[in-house]
């Protein structure tokens, strides 16, 4: 009998009574986490210098407010030192479909100076799959700097990725004791083709990668002996887990 | 209080007297436990009942009232749901809204008064154990003899068995929500399309998705996965013996967690005798889609003695499902050649008439949301016409022009919505007494889903009356086909034909599309209502149902 018989299941509904445990628990929001190294590779210049190179990610939280570190780091192999030594641990929320807005510290180790800065930024997805990681940073001694990512990937099929990258950076003063000048300072360009090869946890990948400062700060760098602009071949592997 | 309590008591203790004189128990047992999928690839730790997936095929009778013992034997807590059963609110099995959920060790009895008969299924509904393969089947026999004549029947249970566990599966759609998807366009298909389109047709085309940062390739999120019908890959070639001849009953049911299969036996047309449990007037097929979570009963009459393929191709044409009927054991069936061409979605299946897409440029795009045939097909260049039902009348549950119009792989007939009629109306024809629009909405890039833009843990419950009737509006602003299942009610899906509708408990909603479903409230208790794609699902597209007023409920006491 498939009419529905409303008294009779008023009967059945009906059919037991007792204490009971209260069983409204809330929906508590979903708690994510992840790792991934965008690049972790080894460079050789067209000088033969060797870098060991990374850009590390992780994060823990929900989908509203998660709390990201970010890694950046760059060893001179045969200096045995940090060019670069960069950590970042920022808040993460949304706000917009496609863009997250981020604040925190970030910390630079690398052997000579130190410094702390407070930054603020945004990160996502701009029209045409452009991913953009865009950041303002003001370090404790009171300088103003800008950095700007942006990267795209390419599939030349579903597995062999080519992706082209962008970054620059700017300081809005100068900060002689990390020889950074103002105005533009930096900039990196990088062409790497991928192939995933376990999902997209494993990706080796091979490369070029291009590096310049610019203005005062390349003068710095050249009044140091040191090169202003360097080609590299790259071959890493990027890391999703 | 203490009379109403006595009251009640004497109310249940009436009750109890009744059900017993009137119906029989039956009783079943079934542990949950940790068991290994042997897809013949893969080996992996997954979940099952009575130490295997797919758990067993439980056959109730209608009359009887089923007793169930669940007893946990996982580290975990665990449920079961009863997909499709009409049932007390506190046996419907969903944590947090019909009872806490079983504790490890412990054993829940389920006390179900069997009130309907057909195909259903049972799944648990804690966490992703349904995914890692907690799912089985259900048989409910009639009382009243059926309107269709079968000598011997098979339950066919399609999986889409993945080698990745649920968690990791959402956390890798977090992180990345194209990580499971291997169709997407390519410099290939660029060039291929140059030498169709031309570049400036191709560009503009590829700027035009580009701007909404979407994909025509989504249409299924989590590719990879290894098709099993009743738990066997492919290779593992599960068959069902015939005699020529006879008529035998196919019991389609869509376990999935996020799969739709276009399901066809090459060489037998197939009559559809029931969908979701409920029997239809009998309609003649070549191939029927099924959503996730959907039944449907197909009767086949092979007439040769040889083997004949069931083959089920996912939507998105990434993975499929195989197996044989056969007249004799040791038999393969040849398997049918499979349409690589992947669906793509078009700007119809966007609804183009939501979001903040200023494409002022695409006039005689069919605007208009609703189901309906009328408006004039796309004209998007690069668009795909060549899978639209040509010739036939365009089937109204697509949005004019979709990329995932369904074609017959003979070029015969493909099951529509639009074909299924009640065989007995379940109910009185009545108008609703109100209308409840539900959005379907979520953000693809952020791999969160939602009702109305808001995720199930922000939402207020959707409160009905007990008594009432009402219409819900599902418009979908995704690009995504979502089945929504409404727990405890039937849902009557609004075909346009009057008494006629069909009565299902999951309702597939395309995208760029509207549907409408009328359900008479007549449960008292709580409820989920959710898209039944798992991962949607975890992630928002989910809402608690509050019927208010009716009997008088209480809570029940672990079956007793």
């Amino acid at each position: 009998m498939k009419k529905r018989d409303l008294m009779m299941i008023g009967g059945s509904a009906a059919l037991a009574l007792g204490p009971f445990a209260s069983v409204g628990m809330a929906m508590e929001p979903r708690i994510y986490y992840g790792f991934q190294a965008e690049q972790f590779e080894y460079r050789v210049s067209d000088e033969s210098e060797k870098r060991l190179v990374w850009d590390t990610d992780a994060f823990v939280g929900t989908d509203e407010l998660k709390l990201r570190w970010q890694g950046e780091g760059e060893r001179d192999l045969d200096a045995d030192s940090y060019e670069k030594l960069e950590n970042r641990f920022v808040l993460q929320t949304p706000i917009s479909d496609f863009f997250d807005a981020k604040g925190g510290v970030r910390i630079d180790t690398p052997d000579g100076a130190d410094r702390w800065y407070g930054t603020v930024g945004i990160v996502g997805l701009a029209p045409q799959w452009f991913e953009v990681d865009a950041d303002l940073f003001v370090s404790e001694t009171g300088d103003g700097s800008a950095r700007l990512d942006v990267e795209y990937e390419g599939l030349l099929t579903n597995r062999l990725i080519l992706t082209p990258s962008f970054e620059i950076n700017a300081a809005f003063s100068e900060d002689r004791e990390i020889e950074v000048g103002k105005g533009i300072s930096s900039a990196e360009i990088g062409l790497r083709l991928s192939y995933d090869l376990i999902d997209r946890a494993i990706v080796p990948y091979v490369g070029v990668a291009y590096e310049r400062k610019f203005g005062d700060t390349a003068d710095f760098a050249k009044h140091d002996g040191e090169d202003y602009e360097a080609t590299y071949i790259v071959t890493g592997i990027r890391l999703m887990f | 209080m203490k009379i109403n309590y006595i009251k009640g008591v004497l109310a249940g203790a009436l009750a109890m007297a009744a059900l017993s004189t009137g119906s029989q128990a039956a009783t079943y047992d079934l542990t949950v436990d940790y068991v290994t999928i042997d897809t013949g690839d893969t080996k992996t730790t997954g979940i099952g009942y009575n130490g295997a997936s797919p758990g067993p095929t439980l056959r109730f009778r209608e009359g009887e009232e089923a007793v169930i013992n669940v007893t946990n034997n996982l580290k975990e807590a665990t449920s079961i749901h009863w997909h499709g059963l009409i049932l007390p609110y506190q046996m419907d099995g969903v944590p947090g809204i019909s009872f806490p959920g079983i504790e490890p060790g412990e054993t829940f009895t389920y006390r179900i008064p069997v009130k309907q008969s057909g195909t259903y299924w049972f799944h648990s509904h804690s966490g992703f154990q349904e995914p890692d393969g907690a799912y089985g089947s259900i048989i409910i026999e009639p009382e009243k003899r059926e309107p269709f004549k079968f000598d011997r029947e098979y339950v066919v249970v399609l999986k889409d068995k993945h080698p990745h566990s649920g968690d990791r599966i959402l956390r890798n759609l977090k992180m990345m929500p194209d990580y499971y998807n291997r169709k997407q366009r390519t410099l290939g298909d660029f060039i291929d399309d140059v030498g169709k389109n031309g570049l400036g047709a191709t560009l503009s085309e590829r700027g035009d998705w580009g701007s909404m940062r979407m994909m025509r390739t989504d249409i299924e999120d989590v590719q990879g996965f290894v098709g099993l019908i009743n738990g066997m890959s492919p290779d593992q070639n599960w068959t069902g013996l015939f005699k020529p001849e006879e008529r035998v009953r196919l019991r389609f049911i869509n376990a999935s967690a996020m799969t739709y299969f276009d399901v066809r036996i090459p060489g037998l047309e197939m009559t559809v005798v029931q969908a979701d449990g409920n029997n239809v007037q009998p309609v003649k097929v070549d191939e029927f889609r099924i959503s996730v979570a959907e039944t449907y009963d197909v009767i086949v009459q092979p007439k040769d003695d040889r083997a004949y393929p069931i083959f089920a191709e996912s939507m998105g044409r990434s993975g499929y499902a195989f197996a044989t009927l056969a007249p004799r054991e040791g038999m393969q069936a040849e398997m049918p050649e499979l349409r690589t061409e992947s669906p793509m979605l078009t700007m119809a299946d966007m609804g183009m008439a939501h979001g903040d897409m200023g494409h002022g440029d695409m006039a005689g795009m069919n605007h208009g949301a609703a189901a309906t045939d009328s408006g004039s097909q796309g004209s998007m260049p690069g668009m795909d016409h060549s899978n639209m039902g040509m010739g036939e009348k365009a089937d109204p549950f697509y949005a004019a022009g979709s990329g995932l119009v369904p074609v017959a792989a003979n070029g015969g007939k493909f099951l529509s919505y639009g074909d299924l009629k009640a065989q007995k109306p379940l109910y009185a024809e009545r108008p609703a007494t109100r209308e409840i629009e539900l959005r379907l909405t979520g953000n693809m890039e952020r791999y969160s889903w939602s009702i109305n833009g808001v995720k199930y843990e922000d939402a207020e419950p959707i409160r009905l009356k007990y008594g009432e009737r009402v219409r819900f509006k599902f418009v979908n602003e995704t690009m995504m086909t979502h089945p929504m299942h409404l727990h405890g009610m039937w849902s009557i899906l609004d075909t346009g034909q009057g008494k006629w509708n069909p009565v299902k408990h999951t309702i597939s909603i395309n995208p760029g599309t509207t549907v409408y479903s009328e359900t008479e409230v007549d449960e008292p208790g709580e409820w989920a209502f959710h898209c039944h794609l798992s991962y949607h699902m975890a992630t928002g597209m989910f809402r608690k149902v509050v019927v208010e007023g009716g009997p008088t409920v209480t809570q029940l006491g672990n079956g007793n």
